[in-house]
This record gives C-alpha cells, structure tokens and sequence, in this order.
C-alpha cells in the first residue's frame, strides 16, 4: 500500500462503502502533554531568537515521537484518516516565530511521521488502509477583512501571497506523503480560494492531482462563515475545483452544527465530512461534551444520512473517536445527490440561475 | 436564490455607461461609489456589473480597491459580482478580492485559441462563470451563421478541452445598432435572437445574454422609440433563450403600452420583416418624440401636467400610487364636498377600469393594484367625510355582505371577488372565515345589505351553504343569494341549494362574472328576467340531473367488495421505511420551495388561464401573467431575504394492515392496534370490455395475513406567518398583496408537499432511491406510491382528518388544527397518506349507495344521517327523498 496511486482507489472505494473517520484535536492532545520552551526548541532551535512555546507544529521536528504517538492514538481509535500536524506551517504564521525558513521541512516533516504511523497501521489491518491529508490551516489572516475598522478597502494579505504560501505548504505536504490535502477551518473563502488555486497549479506541475477536501467554519450561531457566506454560497465558491469531499469543522458543537451540515448534504454532489468541536466552550475555554454525548449526535446524523466522513475538532479526543466509530459502525454514508446543472454563483449568498427544460422541451 | 427566467445584471458601477460612477471613481470618492452599487443591490439588481476601463484611470487598482471595499458591506456583497473588462489583468486583479464565484465579462478568441484557452483555464481554476463574446479572429460575428458558429466552436473548446462546465458560459451574440440606413446592418437583430435561438437549441445548459441600449444606437435623442424597440427586441430574444442582460428599467417599456402602429413599426425593424421598415419607423418615429427630446420621464409623466381628474383616472386604470394622495386631496380642495371626489372623478375612473376588464383589456392583477389605489384615496378622504358627515350614506351601487361559510378558512377567491365588487361601485361588508350562519343573517339584516355572497372550498361547505339557504328561506329572507368557491357548481347549486330558498340563488363561476350578475341584481328593469331566466335554467338543470341519476347502476357494496383489486401478497415485500413514528421539519428551506414550484395554479387563482410558462408568452393575457409573476418573484425574493420563517411538517410512518375497506395502524413499539382509518371503495358498474377492480385505499396494503407493511402519513402547512403577513397587508388596504401572499403560501404549502413527497420516496420511505425526475415528471406524476388526502375523491370522508391530524400531533409540531367541517388552519396546509405499493393510483370513489353508506356509518359508529351529511357530495341519492318514499 505504499503506491500512493493504489492507496487513492482504495480510498475511493473505502469511502463508497462506509462513513470514514477523521482523526480527532491534535492541538487538544499536545495541551494535555504540558510541554515547556525547551520541548518546542530541541537541539535544532535551542539558539533561535524567539521563544517557540506553543508552536505546535514544530513539534514534528523537535518531539517527533510525541506527535507519532498522538497519531498512533487515533488510529487505535479507529481513524481512517490522519491530519498532519501543520495547522499553521505557512510562512505567514511561522512568521511570528520567525520560522519562515523551516516551513518545508514541517510540512514534509509532519507528513512524513502521518505516513509512517498511517502505514504502520494498515500493515497490521490491511482490510483497512489508513491515509494521510495533508492539512492546510487559514493563516492567521483574510483575504476579504480589513483589519483596519477605519479603512474597509484595506488588506494586510494579497491573494497571491496567501497562493505561494499555500503552494509551498501543499509541496512539502506531498513530499512528504500525504494521500489528500485538507483545506480546513475556513473563515475566509477568499483564502481557501487562493488555497484551491495553489493545489490546482501544484497539480498541474506534478501532473497528478490529490483528491482535496474541503471544509469550512460556521463562525457563531449566525450560520454564516466569519467572511459573512451561507453554506450553500460557500460551497458554490468551491466546487469548481471538484473536492472530494465538503464539510465543516471547528467554532461549533454538533448540536449546532447540524443544520449547516445538513444544508451541505443536501446541495452538495461530492462527500460531506464534519468535524465538530466537543460542543461550545465553556467559561474557561474547555469543552464539555463528554465522548458518549458527542456520539449520540453523530449517530444521529449518520442515521438521518447526513454523512460521509466524520471526526473530531477542538476539545476531541481518541476517545470520543472510539464512541463515535461504535456510533456509524454499520450506518450506511450518505448517498451523493445528483444535482442539475445550473449555473451555481454566489456573494454572500447562493445565486442560482437554472436553464429550464420544461422550457426547453416546450 | 433560483429566479425566474430573466436575470437583470446592475450595471450602474460601470465607468464607460455612467458618468456619475466615473467621476466618484475618479475622485476617488470610493464610499460613494459603493453606495451606487447598494441602490442597485436594494433595487432588485441580482448581478452587480464592475467596470472600471477608462483611459484616465488605473484599472487594475480601482476594480481591487472596489472590489474590497463592497466586500465589507453585506448589503452589497450578498449578490455575485460581475467583473467586467476588455483586459486580463484587470479582470484577474478582480478574480482576486472575490470570495463568492463570479462571472467573468468577457473573453473571446478575438486574438485566436491559444490566449482564448489560456484565461479559460486560468477562470476555471479561480472558480467563475464567463461571458464569451461572439468574436474571432476575423471580427465581431454579425450574420446568425458566424455568431452562431463562434459559440459552437467557443463550448466545444471549453466544455470539452478546458473541462469548464457547459452551465457556466454565457454567450454574448452581440447586438448590434440596427435601422441605420445601412442595408446589411437591417439584420443585425434578428441575427442575433436566430442564434439565441440555435445556441439554445445545440448548445445544451449554456446562457445567453447581451447589452440592450446598442440595438437602438441610431434613435438616439429620441427615447420613447428606443424604449419600444428595446422592449420589443427584448420579448423576441428572451422568447428565444436569452437569459440574462444588462437592461436598465429606465431603458424599457411595457410591451402592450406601445402605441400600436409604433410595435409594429419597431417589430419590422428588430425582425427585418420588409425593406422598408427602417424608412417606416424613420418616418412615424419623430411623432413618438417626447418634448424636450431625451429624458424619459418627461415623456412618462406628462400625464401629470393633466387636470387634477384625468391625473386620478390616469393612476387609477395605471395602478399608480405614487400621487394619489396629493391628487386626492387637489380634487377635494376642488369639490364642495370630500364625498363628491369619490363620487366623481375616483369613480370615474373606477369605471373605466371595469369597463376594460369587463372588455379583456385589463386582467384581475392590475385590477386588483387598481382597487390599492382606490383604496389609498378613499382612506384619504375618509376622515374627512366623517368630519363632515351630516347626510345619508354614499350612493353605490349596491350592498354586498360576503362571508365563508362556518367550517371553512378558505378564502382568497371571495377577497378578489370583494375587490373586484368593490372596484365596480359596490360596497362590500366583507365578515372573513368561519362565518356563523346566525351571523351572516343577523349582519344582512343589520346593514341592510342587497345580496348575500357566500363561500367555500371544502366539500362540507356544500352542505353548509345549502343550510344557509334554507335558514334564510326559514327568515323569510327574499334578497339574492350569491354561491361560489372551488367546489361550487351551477349543477350543485341548482340541484342541491336552489330548492332550499325561494328568493334568487345564482352561482358565480369567477370574479369577472360576479360585476354582471351583480349589476343584474340590482337593476330594476334587470332583475326580473334575470332572476327568471337563471330559475328556468336551474329547473331545466334539475330534471335532466333527476334523469341522469338512475342512468348508471352501481353494484351492490358485496359485489363491489368481491371485484376488489386483489395484489399479490405471496410474492411482494413491502418496503420499510427508514424510521417509525414522527418526525418533523421546522422552517423547511424556502428557496429549495421556490424551485418546486408548480405556477399554473398560481395563475389560475389571478384567473389567468394557461400552462406556466407558456402562459408568459401568450398573446392576450401574457403581459398580466408576466407583471403578476414578477411581482410574485418579489414577494419570493422578500420571504427569503427577511428569512421569513419557512414551512413545516410533520411526517409519520406506522406499521399498517388492511382489514376490509380499512386499514389498521399498528404501535411501532407494542405492535398493538393504535388506529383505524375508515375507507370507501367504489360502486359504479363498469361497462363492457372496460371492467375494473372497484377499489378503495385499503386495497394497497397488505392484509392482516400478509406480509408487514407500513402506511405513511404528513402534513404541511407555509406557516402562521403567511397568514400574519396577509392580515398585516389587508389592514394596510393592500389587497393585491395579501391576494399574492396567501397565493404564494398556497403553492409553497403544495410545493413542499410534493418535495417531501419526493424525500420520502427516495430517502424517509426510501423506496425508490434512484428516483430522477424532472419537475414536469413531478406534476404528471409518474413515480412510485400516491398521497391522497382525506376530502378529496380516493378519501373523500373530510373528517378522517379528526383521526389524521391528531396522529401526527400537528397542533403541537407544526401549529396546524381544523375546524368543525375539518379545514385546516392555516389556510395553506396540505395533509394525507402515504402508499407505496407500485400499483397504488389516485381514483375517485365516485357515486356510492345506500348500502354502503349504511355500512361505513356502521363502522364509523355515526348515525346514517350523520355518514349522509359528510358523504352528501357522493351519494348516488337523494337522501330526503328516500326518506320521504319510506314514509
């Protein structure tokens, strides 16, 4: 199963038959280890001139064992798929480490300890191969938003900055071995625009295109992205790169994340994925939502056909994974929809203008 | 949002068509400029056209800098933009700061394939739409053959080498100027509506649009011409496929206000009809100039320059409420007295709004926007009449009390038959739903009323009317009693209400009839012939009907038991739907709704007659049609955008069995016997060759000793907050948009009946997954399992409803309850079952006789009376006359 072209049949094929399950917070997880500066810095960077203390994704180079073992964790629990540790392995948020020289090697770095532990994995149950998606986080900045409340026209990040650094990421990514690549916690679909353009030249170049998942982030109980979309206007600013799968993650719990998810299986002809958080934070920024509670959604939702592959944001852990694997054991993945071929456009909302055939037939 | 068949792109950001635009850009002077864009966004624009090419200005950094700042206002960024330029970088720079999937305007192979396959690309990969300009490498295409050729040539290169989607390309065939003294450019129009009509054809999914305002280039400075033409060159090219443009609403006329000989002029000329027509158009065109030359409104509103009293009928036969109050109050400032205004001038035009309906040459929709108007001028001058109020009432017509009968809520087509009254000089004591008939008499005495109008749609009305009928004959009433409603019939009055009451009872078909009988009610020299003319009529109808009723036998309810539809159990496995018992959909998603709309009903309702959407195009009633569509599109556009609270429903399923002509529902969890539900089958013979199972529902489901099986059952309803939005519109005297929003609910209460229909087909029952029908499928009908609803011809006992509302606990989830005759409140609710043998079909029970009759009220524990009261639309006798022969 090393073939990554293999590996992509089997995934297609995987997916056809079940709902596949995505792995659960890493950031969660690497809170839980208390680690101090000297854990971030390794022998690597123990001279750097900044402190490092919470740059998780660097933890791939300094305690690779850590996040092997993290990885391990949540294949135990049954996750099909591993994300690589790379949330925030752009130049543009390595910047505040002053760790833009070191992106390649976390993304390669981080894909490759994926790969590994994802390989280990199905050697042991090759009835059920394990991938790797390349996660590709937001940046912490937007493409759509001033930052700057007196000048609305203002932007502190151009698209094509946002496309290299994307591209560089999705390079070292696939270097390292990722199966698909992520485009996940969108607050901004201009970003992820810019993001979908970088893995399409990428693609073009390497003359191979990775299946891509796509997933956004329903802010706040307005039901709209933070850029302002409906989750049917989202989707159709993606769709054109056709993903292999559309969902939501993070910001929300599944309880109300359940109607944008259910819009997005409705309207979406691909894959649905969701990966909530362990419900809405609490006062002190925990999360409450215990391992049986959280399942008892998801179960619900895969009995209602909403869908496809499911995991677990901030404040998951292998263990909710476990309960939520028991949850869908069984449960048939939703059945794609065929939809007609309108002319899909939106702003912040959906527009659609369809070609009649009644008419046409008339 | 999914819109009707035109869409309308704002093109006011646009630096090469507005001056106005040019300069804030140019100025910099951004914060205006977005708020040029936020008009146009409130005005109805669904696609915001950005242009920014002007040698003066930089390009590339106006469309980033607008671009980002329209993105920071939600009011703007809700719609897509259109980002429109004749340069790459420009157009790229704007494909830049759009999160939403716009549409790029243009590219063309003007410079060959290569740079024309590149962009493409490059906008597949961005993620737009794009216009294609019929252009090559050897020009601007002119002829129908080379346009049509170049998008041919355009779709296959995109759909097939870039892999773009065929939906989204946009071809733009250009329109050229036409009737400029130059003969090869006399075809330039029809040129372009012929390839609008090919690519349509050939070229499947893709659009067709174009810019309006060059096809009538040569008649600049005189703008009522171009607007005829561009408005006849609009109806030609959208009847041909075109589907989207760039049209300022100032640009346009409305098609039939278009002097005659100036149509057809202007239709010469767009459909290159005869070598003269350019010299015709030339010749009469300076008589259709406006004074003073080019603006529009001048030209628009000279009727104002009118005396006071032709400005009240001009706004009046228009709709137009824009000065009615001012004009109102001149002409009382005019009158000795407020009342006079309404008398005379308001009237007055009043009159001739009946006159052109009466005539077809106005149709319910704009007499109903002529009856706001009315209404708006009378509110005015009613404090006024007050105050000085020392005479007798205002001298109409005539006094029209309506009402809908106790039991029934329906009343939308007694509301168009009030206004339609009311606009003709009547005055109409309007007592709304679920009238008593203690009420309705009471009150008609009480003011005196002329004629009584009655109302219903449920069959349990029927009866309910016929009572009222004979209380009034009991009161010793004399006045005319009016029937109508869906249910009604000339034969159901004359049979079944007439004989109850001596004094004049007439069925009214629509609301155009309704002003002629009317008017022959209260006519002096009228009345008696009438009166006369209609009571022959209804004898005549009587007797034949009396004949008619032995004529087809029906089989004893053994015989018909016996000659049941008899299914093959053995060798059939129900389906088993994917989960037992309720479940229930709050605020179900609107725009999904929209989509399904079935609209020929919708017209029915305006009285507009004809299949949607040929109805749009058709030759007498298409303009009416269009207006009362667009202004539906409206109202639709406003319950998504306000996010009016969506429709919901309540869906169950139960397993079930048949036991005779019953079916028996089962407790999911204890199995044990929860529900009966009581059905009729039918009785009438079969002729000949043409023999048939006589069936009932029960038949479609297996019987106790069959396999399992399980019956379904829903109800949905548009919601409490259509009926609000209505209420709220009356008390604004606003009742064309009451009208259009109870109709509105109606279709989406049917709409969502079908789509759930449709879900629980493939999803909740899930018998038929790979169902793939289109919406004409949908209407016709042609999938698996049926949804009959109790009052109508499978079911056609009303009051199963007390057993089917209670079952799905509608009170509770989805706010629906019925009344005593089981109409269900709101109005716009629809309910019933759910079968999914393959061989189940809708049928009517038809005529059924005593003997089953007996046996249901038997069932049911009624007394026979009380099984002939609800069954009374479906009894193959006449219960008082069986009766009266036993005795």
């Amino acid at each position: 199963m090393t073939d990554r072209k293999t590996r992509r049949k089997a995934l297609h094929a995987a997916a056809k038959e079940r709902i596949l399950l995505l792995d659960t917070a890493m950031g969660t997880a690497i809170q839980g280890l208390g680690l101090e500066e000297e854990d971030y810095r390794g022998e690597r960077f123990s001279d750097h001139s900044r402190d490092l203390k919470g740059d998780n994704d660097l933890l791939v180079l300094t305690r690779p064992e850590l996040i092997s073992n993290i990885h391990r964790e949540n294949l135990e629990a049954g996750a099909d798929i591993l994300e690589t540790n790379t949330f925030n392995a752009t130049a543009i948020s390595q910047a505040e480490y002053a760790l833009e020289s070191a992106v390649d090697d976390l993304n390669r770095g981080a894909a490759q300890l994926a790969r590994e532990a994802a390989d280990a994995m199905t050697e042991k149950t090759p009835e059920k191969p394990r991938f790797v998606a390349g996660v590709i986080g937001p940046t912490s900045r937007t493409a759509s938003l001033s930052p700057d409340v007196e000048d609305p026209g203002f932007r502190n990040v151009t698209y094509d900055e946002l496309v290299e650094n994307y591209r560089q990421a999705a390079k070292g990514l696939i270097e390292g071995g990722a199966d698909l690549i992520l485009v996940e916690t969108i607050f901004d679909t201009l970003n992820a625009r810019a993001a979908l353009f970088a893995l399409t030249g990428l693609f073009d170049e390497l003359g191979d295109a990775l299946p891509i998942m796509i997933s956004g982030t329903i802010t706040d109980l307005s039901g709209r992205t933070l850029s302002g979309q409906t989750p049917e206007a989202f989707w159709h600013s993606v769709r054109h790169v056709d993903p292999f799968s559309v969902g939501l993650n993070c910001a929300l719990g599944p309880k109300e994340l359940r109607p944008h998810v259910a819009e997005l299986s409705r309207i979406a002809d691909t894959l649905v994925s969701a990966h909530p958080n362990a419900g809405l934070p609490n006062q002190f920024g925990g999360y409450d939502l215990g391992p049986d509670e959280m399942a008892e959604h998801i179960a619900d939702w895969a009995k209602d056909g909403l869908l496809n592959i499911v995991g677990g944001c901030c404040g998951t852990t292998p263990e909710h994974l476990k309960a939520i694997a028991a949850a869908v054991e069984g449960k048939a993945p939703r059945r794609v929809p065929q939809v007609k071929p309108w002319m899909r456009l939106s702003g912040l909302e959906p527009f659609i203008l369809p070609r009649d055939e009644e008419e046409e037939a008339a | 949002m999914t819109t009707g068949r035109f869409v309308n792109v704002g093109e006011r950001c646009n630096v090469a068509g507005s001056a106005r635009f040019k300069k804030l850009i140019a100025a910099e002077d951004y914060a205006t400029a977005v708020e040029v864009a936020r008009a146009q966004v409130e005005n109805g624009a669904q696609i915001l056209d950005v242009n920014m090419d002007d040698a003066m200005i930089d390009a590339v950094q106006a469309m980033t800098r607008f671009l980002n700042m329209i993105a920071g206002e939600p009011d703007v960024a809700r719609v897509p933009v259109m980002i429109d330029s004749s340069k790459w970088e420009v157009i790229e720079a704007g494909l830049k700061c759009v999160q939403g999937k716009p549409i790029v305007n243009s590219i063309s192979m003007k410079e060959g394939e290569e740079p024309f396959l590149e962009q493409a690309r490059l906008i597949k990969r961005y993620g737009a739409a794009v216009v294609v300009m019929a252009f090559d490498e050897e020009g601007q295409a002119a002829t129908a053959d080379h346009k049509y050729a170049i998008c041919e040539r355009a779709y296959r290169l995109l759909v097939d080498k870039v892999g773009l989607p065929p939906e989204d390309i946009i071809f733009d065939p250009n329109i050229f100027a036409v009737a400029t003294g130059i003969e090869e450019h006399n075809d330039y129009a029809r040129a372009f509506i012929d390839a609008t009509a090919r690519i349509r054809e050939n070229l499947p999914h893709a659009h067709i649009s174009g810019g309006l305002s060059n096809v009538s280039f040569s008649f600049r400075g005189n703008e009522p011409v171009r607007e005829a033409m561009h408005s006849v060159f609009l109806l030609h090219a959208i009847r041909a496929g075109m589907d989207m443009g760039i049209v300022n609403a100032g640009q346009i006329t409305v098609y039939e206000d278009i002097p005659k000989e100036l149509r057809e002029a202007c239709e010469d000329v767009i459909l290159n009809r005869n070598p003269e027509a350019t010299e015709r158009l030339l010749e009469i065109a300076e008589r259709y100039r406006s004074e003073g030359g080019s603006a529009r409104k001048e030209q628009d509103l000279s009727w104002r320059e009118l005396p006071v009293n032709e400005r009240l009928s001009h706004a009046l036969v228009h709709g137009i409420d824009k000065w009615i109050i001012e004009d109102t109050e001149e002409a009382r400032l005019n009158h000795e007295k407020p009342l006079e205004v309404i008398e005379g001038p308001l009237m007055d035009g009043m009159n001739v709004v009946g006159d052109l309906f009466g005539a077809g040459k106005m149709f319910l929709p704009q007499v109903v926007k002529s009856a706001r108007v009315m209404k708006k001028a009378v509110a005015h001058l009613l404090p006024f009449i007050e105050a000085g109020k020392q005479e007798g009432d205002k001298d109409t017509k005539g006094r029209i009390l309506m009402a809908t009968v106790k039991g029934d809520v329906h009343d939308i087509g007694k509301n168009i038959v009030g206004v339609v009254l009311q606009c003709n000089n009547y005055e109409v004591i309007d007592l709304g739903v679920m009238v008593p008939t203690a009420k309705i008499l009471e009150t008609a005495k009480a003011e005196k009323v002329d004629i009584i109008g009655l109302s219903g749609l449920i069959t349990p009305s029927l009866e309910e009317m016929s009572y009222i009928a004979s209380e009034m004959q009991r009161e010793g009433f004399e006045l005319p009693l009016l029937i109508g409603g869906a249910t009604t019939s000339k034969i159901h009055t004359a049979v079944k209400i007439a004989p109850n009451y001596k004094g004049p009872v007439v069925h009214v078909l629509d609301a155009s009839r309704a002003v002629g009988v009317a008017g022959r009610l209260a006519s002096p020299t009228l009345r008696e012939p009438f009166v006369k003319d209609i009571a022959q009529e209804y004898e005549k109808m009587r007797e034949s009907h009396a004949k008619k009723g032995s004529g087809r036998t029906r089989l004893p309810i053994e015989d018909a038991r016996a000659n049941a539809l008899k299914l093959d159990w053995a060798n059939y496995t129900p389906p088993r739907p994917t989960f037992e018992g309720l479940r229930d959909f709050q605020g179900y998603d609107l725009e999904e709704l929209i989509s399904c709309i079935d609209w020929t009903p919708f017209f029915s309702t305006w009285e507009l007659h004809g299949r949607y959407p040929t109805i749009l195009k058709d030759e007498k009633v298409g303009e009416a049609a269009r207006s009362v569509f667009n202004d539906a599109q409206k109202i639709l556009e406003r319950m998504v955008a306000e996010s009016w609270p969506g429709p919901k429903a309540v869906v169950g399923f139960w397993p079930a069995a048949s036991d005779g002509d019953d079916i028996l529902l089962f407790d999911p969890e204890s199995g044990e016997e929860m529900k009966r539900l009581f059905h009729l089958r039918q009785q009438i013979a079969r002729r000949e060759g043409r023999e048939r199972p006589h069936l009932a529902l029960s038949d479609f489901v297996a019987p106790l000793d069959g396999p399992p099986d399980w019956l379904g059952a829903f109800c949905v309803t548009s919601g409490p907050e259509i009926e609000q939005r209505v209420a709220e519109a009356k008390a604004r005297q606003d009742d064309y948009e009451a009208i259009m929003i109870q109709a509105l609910g109606d279709r989406l209460a049917e709409a969502f009946a079908e789509r759930l229909h449709q879900r629980v087909r493939t999803e909740f029952w899930g018998y038929a997954p790979d169902e793939d029908l289109s919406n004409e499928d949908l209407v016709a009908e042609k999938y698996r399992g049926i949804r009959p609803a109790p009052g109508y011809p499978a079911c056609p006992d009303h009051t199963e409803k007390r057993t089917l509302l209670p079952l799905l606990e509608t009170e509770k989830r989805c706010g629906v309850t019925f009344t005593e005759s089981c109409a269900m409140q709101p109005a716009s609710t629809v309910s019933g079952w759910y079968f999914s043998h393959p061989e189940s079909q809708y049928f009517g029970v038809g005529r059924i006789e005593r003997d089953q009759v007996e046996d249901y009220a038997h069932r049911k524990g009624w007394s026979v009376e009380e099984a002939e009261r609800w069954l009374a639309p479906n009894l193959a006798y006449d219960p008082m006359a069986l009766r009266q022969a036993a005795e």
